[in-house]
């Protein structure tokens, strides 16, 4: 057995909003955008992430990485914890965890060209390393992920969006991570280079031992590339199981019908596929409902529900949820 | 980029003659001439004046003159003052106007970009409000209001500034002109620093380079400063086009004697050389400045192609 990377435990994330309820109104609403959540990884895996549009996935994967400030919570990264070690730590922290994000061309400084985007990392963290020697990583890291030496010194306008991607790939690898938290990357391109980026990551995974946390709305590519994948809804825990066993056998009411609205490649079977539709719309995360979040939408809704949030409860050693049912 | 360089240099000509053109005509089309006066000349007096100066001779005639002095930079005597050539005149008042004009511009530049960082990089805090107010403030008073309120301020109730004058350009007499001068572009640039700065703070490229774990003064300098300051750098053109014809006023407040002060007292006269010297002048430089903001752009942004 691996052992753990990374772990987090009861992270929350909240921001403050104003409210703006009347015109003198001049405080502040809390949005809870990451609520309660846990999980660990182990290293050279994939935990896939999934869930609705505004879900807080965004935010879990940037509270990790530090973009967003945590309100509570604990997160371990190879044993030590994130949430109290110095600013210093931190910082050199980052050199073992990078993040690539969802728009690849945004993502990239328009006025830097390919070479300087990808060796700026090395400027940060290796900063005795001289100008040749940097270019020579650089170009190392571009073959790495199948760039071609000769557009070093092109701008990102002129690639495409699955070469920005890449290029955002190399950037995020330069520094030899252990831990690549993968925001999205693929939802911006079309089908045929997201295949191209997902093997591209999941190769790179193979060679250099990589961990990985891929988060996406798209079910078939986490289910391609994930070992594990966690389901959250609202900012909170869901349901995290090894991706066959959550697939075959969805236990919680809203990944079952998350499961359901997957298209099968088969015309046949898509049509008689039965829909467990949700009734109703997301809630807002300023004001989630009492107890389970999902109980406003949830099929097999009981009274408890509305009194009390269920604890995660552990199924096998593959599969835990959050439900009263279970 | 050379090519770019010399083919802006070719279009400022035509400019340049167009701007000749159109300001002769209007100097000459303005009723009096510059011999009018309280009394009248004798005509066979007048006769020969107006000979010396080619004035009896069709328009059409006089233009072709006039351009012959552009050509050879030299403009020939004053109209008023007969006892100066325009070139002499030029000479002694231009220095004193382009100290006080990039003096102003620099420090309308230079304050105007860090107050705009500075509040962005605070947004909503206290420190945002009192930029923004002050910006507001700024670009509310006009300078002929603002330039006589620090007089009274400084000059009469302080008594630690002089009110006016040159003195050979001592720092001292310098500070409340510049200031006047530059007080509306320190506000205009900080307000549109401010906003393309917050723009560009949010953008995701500057979201990618936090997460790559550079420091947050490196991203400041390196990713978010060059894109944020595009939008100051096409305002300089107009702002220096402000600076020179604020001047104007300027200069005629504080009694400095700048190209400002020839220009009104020119146009009063209707000294027609002197005018449309001036005109030349100060058109020109600006052709010249645009010409410089235009390749600055392009340096900043290697996006912007040739």
């Amino acid at each position: 057995m691996s052992e753990i990377i990374l772990k987090v435990e009861n992270l929350k994330v909240q921001f403050n909003i104003k409210s703006n309820k009347h015109l003198f109104d001049f405080g502040y609403d809390k949005l809870k955008a990451v609520d309660d959540i846990s999980f660990e990884i182990k290293q050279g895996e994939t935990l896939g992430i999934v869930g609705e549009s505004g879900c807080g996935k965004s935010t879990l994967a940037r509270a990790i990485i530090d973009l967003v400030p945590t309100t509570s919570g604990k997160i371990f990264f190879e044993g030590k914890n994130l949430t109290n070690i110095s600013k210093e730590e931190k910082w050199l922290l980052k050199k073992d965890m990078q993040m690539i994000f969802q728009d690849p061309l945004a993502s990239l400084d328009p006025r830097m060209n390919v070479g300087d985007i990808i060796a700026e990392p090395l400027l940060s963290f290796f900063p005795k390393m001289n100008k040749k020697q940097r270019k020579e990583k650089v170009l190392q890291t571009m073959t790495k992920v199948g760039l071609l030496p000769n557009v070093i010194n092109r701008y990102p306008h002129e690639f495409s969006g699955g070469q920005c991607q890449r290029i955002g790939i190399a950037r995020a690898l330069i520094t030899e991570p252990k831990l690549i938290i993968c925001d999205e990357p693929v939802s911006a391109l079309d089908v045929s280079i997201q295949a191209q980026v997902t093997n591209l990551l999941m190769e790179l995974q193979k060679e250099m031992n990589l961990t990985l946390i891929f988060i996406s709305h798209d079910l078939s590519v986490v289910k391609h590339i994930s070992h594990k994948i966690l389901v959250i809804y609202l900012g909170n825990f869901v349901e995290m199981a090894e991706k066959n066993e959550l697939f075959n056998n969805p236990l919680h009411p809203y990944n079952k019908a998350l499961i359901s609205a997957v298209p099968v490649a088969d015309p046949k079977r898509e049509k008689n596929k039965k829909i467990d539709f949700l009734d109703g719309d997301l809630p807002s995360p300023i004001n989630p409902p009492s107890g389970c979040v999902f109980r406003t939408r949830c099929p097999k809704v009981i009274d408890k529900c509305s009194i009390s949030k269920p604890e995660i409860t552990t199924i096998n050693d593959k599969h835990t949820l959050s439900c009263f049912n279970f | 980029m050379l090519k770019f360089i010399i083919r802006r240099v070719l279009i400022a000509i035509p400019t340049l003659l167009v701007l000749i053109s159109i300001s002769f005509v209007l100097v000459h089309s303005a009723p009096g001439s510059p011999f009018t006066d309280d009394r009248d000349i004798p005509p066979a007096i007048m006769k020969n004046i107006e000979a010396k100066y080619h004035l009896d001779r069709p328009l059409i005639v006089q233009y072709c003159y006039y351009l012959k002095d552009v050509v050879t930079w030299d403009f020939g005597p004053s109209f008023k003052f007969k006892d100066y050539s325009i070139n002499d005149l030029v000479n002694k008042s231009f220095p004193v106007s382009i100290k006080i004009g990039f003096l102003a511009f620099l420090f309308a530049l230079i304050v105007g970009v860090a107050a705009g960082v500075i509040a962005s990089l605070n947004q909503n805090s206290k420190i945002d409000y009192s930029v923004m107010t002050f910006a507001m403030i700024g670009a509310a008073i006009p300078n002929f209001v603002l330039a006589p309120a620090l007089v009274l301020f400084f000059a009469i109730y302080m008594k630690i500034l002089p009110a006016g004058g040159w003195n050979g350009g001592e720092w001292k007499y310098l500070l409340l002109p510049v200031f006047a001068m530059s007080f509306r572009y320190i506000a205009s640039i900080a307000r549109i620093m401010r906003a393309s700065m917050i723009e560009v703070l949010n953008s995701n490229f500057i979201r990618t380079a936090r997460a790559k774990g550079m420091s947050n003064s490196y991203v400041i300098i390196h990713h978010a400063l060059r894109p944020a300051i595009l939008p100051v750098v096409s305002y300089l053109g107009p702002a220096f086009v402000g600076i020179i014809t604020g001047s104007v006023v300027i200069e005629t407040i504080f009694g400095l004697p700048g190209i400002g002060q020839l220009f009104v007292n020119g146009a009063l006269n209707r000294d027609y050389n002197m005018v449309l010297t001036l005109t030349i002048i100060i058109g020109g430089l600006m052709i010249l400045f645009n010409t410089i903001v235009d390749i600055l752009y392009a340096v900043i942004d290697p996006k912007i192609k040739y």
